[in-house]
């Protein structure tokens, strides 16, 4: 009788196929992810400085939720049905950075092309960032460059109000102070023409009306003596 | 009596009160070059060190002239013109000199306070505007490359708040923003002297007490932050060897004689408004004290947020390092920290030299950054706002601290201001029925239209060239002209005479031997150095070039001759009318015994009969 492991060479070689498939996808993987990749991305994260006490360990869990963020971030791009196990992650270092790889969800042993992937990326940065409790900082991916918030302008440029305020407020007691000062010189006017009648210089009028000399050095309208 | 009263004029305004008369000479004194030129001048010139040439300007040359110049005031109780007029008719033209410099000064130090109101509006928003670099003008996505180049806040100062040119002969355009900070400036001065000294007086109990309360605030604060010390003891730590230094005694008298605002005919006006019997002494030695205190009081706080800034700069600058490292080695995040970053770089540097070579790492000095010292608008609106950004509340420290300049600014151009006003009206050019309102407002409007120069786009080249050449030269001949007529032409006994009429006393040995020699001869020594220094090279300025390869760094030009034809004319002048006014009334009146000329023709002193019912009082106690 034939041993049991001696098994015919068909059969032999059925087996072989079999498990050269099996393990076909994981030696991909390996071939597909690697360190500089030419359709890869290096990603770099630091949590601890984005979330400092709160910051999270970066596990299993927390690298399948980047693989799901990525997958949506290309669904969402190309309007193909990404799925997890098509994002490939690879070298990973304390540091907590990475590389990862994208393999089309058709043919799994053909990568998506590398400018495909950045503009994914760019196109859904902050819904990935938001995922992950990052910014644009803190959630690196290297070769792609953030999008640059531009600085809020306001339709009024808030220091042309504090200038109102300052100005109205000068311009208002600038006012009030001229207007006071003409007001009060008016009434002192009026109450000089008061006094006038009895003054020596409408006395002087009359007097030199009736043809006496009237003697000015005893007048009070010059009082420095010239000299 | 020592008055006569023209029914036609007002009668001579006066001070409410002491406290307001020495508030207004304080606050005068005291101005924006206290805190922003002399902790620079402490620094440069070995911290603790520097103060012994100081208080030796201060005794010998800086209280004298400020002594001199109160009591000619208040007992001739006239401004600068009626007073030099009335010592000798020869010396008429110092008076004249005095005014012209003042007016000058007076046009481009509201500059100056325009650009604090700049940055005041400016300091109400969220984030500031000098924190960020704006985007590039067509919207590539990227920051503006002058911004990045430079920082953020120089880039604010240049291109927002003065739109600066590259030299200056290319005048540029009027910068609208400018303009209208000026034009509120200007507002805010007239407000202030509206009624003379009435409204004067009253804003100066406001303008010269707020910047010791900032400064009290900042310093309370600016001890708590990290890296005070460093500033503090980088600042103070005496260099002996520097005293060696002809460079540091120049420096220190000329610091003294600029700080104590002297020599612009506004003290002489200020004190022309008091009582008669004042003790001037003491006045002019509480407001020479209190300006060097108030110096050496807000170093501290200044220096506590320098040295706050050099620790800062300087963990940020071991904080890329450390990113620099970190990514490319892949080391676990806040592993390599600031404190044992030495020990990880010996470490990296042992076992992969040529990595390290090949990353860019910064050098981190923080002797360095402490070295990175600036005086001037540099100081205020570049490092200042550098380190107020670093501080939490950054909004209200930048609002507080420009308020206090602006106090310290305003209360000096009061002093400016009184110094051409009250000379114009004894020059008798005014006509009498020119309310004091309207001759104000024309000053300050002329003044504004004139002003306007320094608004263009090459507006602080010439702030430089009026703050070098204006306000120095001219004011120390002015100064020796002062000291050496009152001593001499006026006579060292009259005087003494009028001091004693004043105070009750007469001046003791060393005011007499300061006012007849000491201090005439270092003016005398300051301005041969001073001029001997400059007349060396041909003036230079530092130029905001974009272009310039070795930006952001200034580069240097040369002034254009046309340029150093304005400079020649504005030292020359101003003092051209003290020889021009002397030569005149030789030829008109010939030499004539001016001592003889006591108080001027006022017929109703008769000070005979004063000073001999004085002396039989003092006899009878």
């Amino acid at each position: 009788t034939p041993n049991a492991w001696e098994v015919s060479p068909a059969l032999r070689k059925m087996l072989g196929r079999i498990v050269f498939f099996l393990c076909l996808p994981s030696v991909l993987a390996a071939q597909l992810c690697k360190p500089n990749a030419a359709e890869g991305f290096k990603v770099r994260l630091s949590i601890k400085t984005a979330l400092g006490d709160k910051a999270y360990e970066w596990n299993r869990n927390q690298r399948f939720l980047f693989q799901a963020a990525i997958a949506f971030a290309m669904s969402h791009h190309l309007d193909l049905e990404f799925n997890v196990s098509n994002i490939l992650v690879c070298d990973e270092t304390p540091r907590v950075s990475f590389w990862f790889v994208v393999t089309s969800p058709d043919d799994p042993s053909r990568l998506v092309g590398k400018e495909s992937v950045e503009l994914a990326v760019r196109a859904s940065r902050g819904r990935i960032n938001n995922i992950l409790l990052l910014n644009d900082a803190t959630l690196e991916f290297v070769g792609v460059l953030p999008t640059l918030a531009a600085p809020v302008k306001p339709a009024t440029p808030s220091w042309l109000i504090v200038f109102g305020v300052v100005i109205g407020i000068v311009g208002a007691g600038i006012v009030f102070l001229l207007v006071s000062t003409v007001v009060q010189k008016k009434r002192k006017e009026n109450e000089v023409a008061e006094e006038e009648d009895d003054d020596e210089e409408a006395q002087m009028k009359r007097t030199a009306g009736n043809e006496g000399i009237y003697n000015t050095s005893f007048s009070e309208s010059d009082r420095n003596t010239q000299m | 009596m020592g008055e006569a009263k023209n029914p036609g004029t007002e009668e001579r305004p006066k001070w409410d009160n002491k406290v307001q008369y020495l508030l207004t000479c304080i606050g005068f004194a005291v101005g924006i070059g206290n805190l922003w030129r002399f902790p620079y001048l402490c620094q440069i010139y070995g911290g603790g060190a520097f103060l012994i040439p100081y208080l030796i300007a201060l005794v010998f040359e800086g209280l004298p002239l400020l002594y001199l110049e109160l009591a000619i005031g208040q007992r001739l109780r006239m401004g600068s013109i009626g007073v030099w007029n009335n010592i000798s008719p020869m010396l008429g033209g110092v008076g004249i000199a005095s005014m012209v410099v003042s007016f000058l000064v007076s046009m481009f130090y509201n500059t100056i306070i325009a650009w604090v109101l700049w940055y005041f509006f400016n300091s109400f928003q969220n984030p500031l505007p000098w924190s960020q670099c704006p985007l590039n003008a067509n919207q590539t996505g990227g920051y503006s490359s002058e911004c990045e180049k430079s920082t953020s806040v120089n880039y604010f100062w240049y291109r927002e708040t003065l739109n600066i040119t590259e030299d200056i002969g290319i005048s540029g355009s009027l910068q609208w923003w400018m303009v209208i900070c000026l034009a509120t400036a200007w507002c805010v001065i007239y407000i202030c002297f509206i009624k003379g000294i009435d409204s004067m007086g009253k804003a100066v109990y406001v303008t010269a007490t707020f910047p010791y309360l900032v400064l009290t605030i900042f310093l309370i604060r600016a001890l708590t932050l990290p890296g005070a010390t460093d500033g503090l003891v980088y600042l103070f730590t005496p260099d002996w060897e520097i005293l060696k230094k002809p460079q540091v005694w120049l420096d220190a008298a000329t610091q003294i004689f600029f700080s104590l605002s002297v020599a612009f005919g506004g003290l002489i006006a200020f004190s022309s408004y008091n009582a008669e019997r004042n003790d001037c002494e003491r006045d002019a030695l509480v407001v020479g004290i209190t300006n060097s205190a108030t110096s050496l009081y807000g170093s501290i706080p200044i220096f506590s947020i320098l040295g706050f800034k050099a620790r800062t700069n300087f963990n940020t600058c071991l904080e890329q390092n450390i990113l620099t490292l970190t990514n490319h080695f892949d080391i676990a995040e806040r592993n390599m920290t600031v404190e044992n970053y030495d020990q990880w770089f010996d470490y990296l540097n042992v076992t992969h030299p040529g990595d390290i070579a090949s990353l860019p790492l910064r050098v981190c000095d923080l002797q360095n950054f402490l070295d990175q010292s600036a005086s001037g608008t540099g100081l205020a609106f570049i490092v200042f706002t550098e380190a107020v950004l670093e501080m939490p509340g950054s909004q209200v420290w930048a609002v507080l601290f420009f308020v206090m300049l602006l106090s310290l600014g305003l209360s000096s151009m009061f002093g400016n201001i009184e110094g051409v006003l009250t000379p114009l009206q004894e020059l008798k050019l005014v006509p009498k029925w020119l309310p004091h309102e309207v001759l104000t407002a024309i000053v300050c409007l002329v003044s504004f239209l004139i002003g306007l120069i320094f608004t263009l786009g090459s507006g602080n080249y010439w702030v430089e060239v009026f703050n070098a050449y204006v306000g120095s030269v001219p004011l120390l001949i002015i100064a020796f002209c002062e000291i050496v007529g009152v001593a001499y032409i006026y006579g060292m006994k009259t005087f003494s005479e009028d001091i004693y009429f004043m105070t009750g006393r007469r001046p003791n040995i060393y005011w007499k031997a300061c006012w007849m020699v000491i201090s005439p001869l270092m003016l005398l020594v300051v301005f041969v150095a001073y001029v001997a220094l400059q007349a060396g090279t041909y003036p230079t300025y530092p130029a905001w070039n974009p272009n310039y390869e070795d930006f952001p760094q200034t580069e240097t030009k040369e002034y254009p001759k046309w340029v150093f034809g304005i400079i020649v004319a504005l030292v020359v002048v101003p003092i051209l009318s003290i020889p021009v006014v002397a030569v005149y009334n030789l030829i008109r009146c010939g030499i004539k015994k001016s001592s003889a000329n006591v108080s001027g023709p006022n017929p109703y002193s008769n000070e005979a009969f004063e000073i001999e019912t004085q002396e039989r009082n003092t006899q009878s106690i």
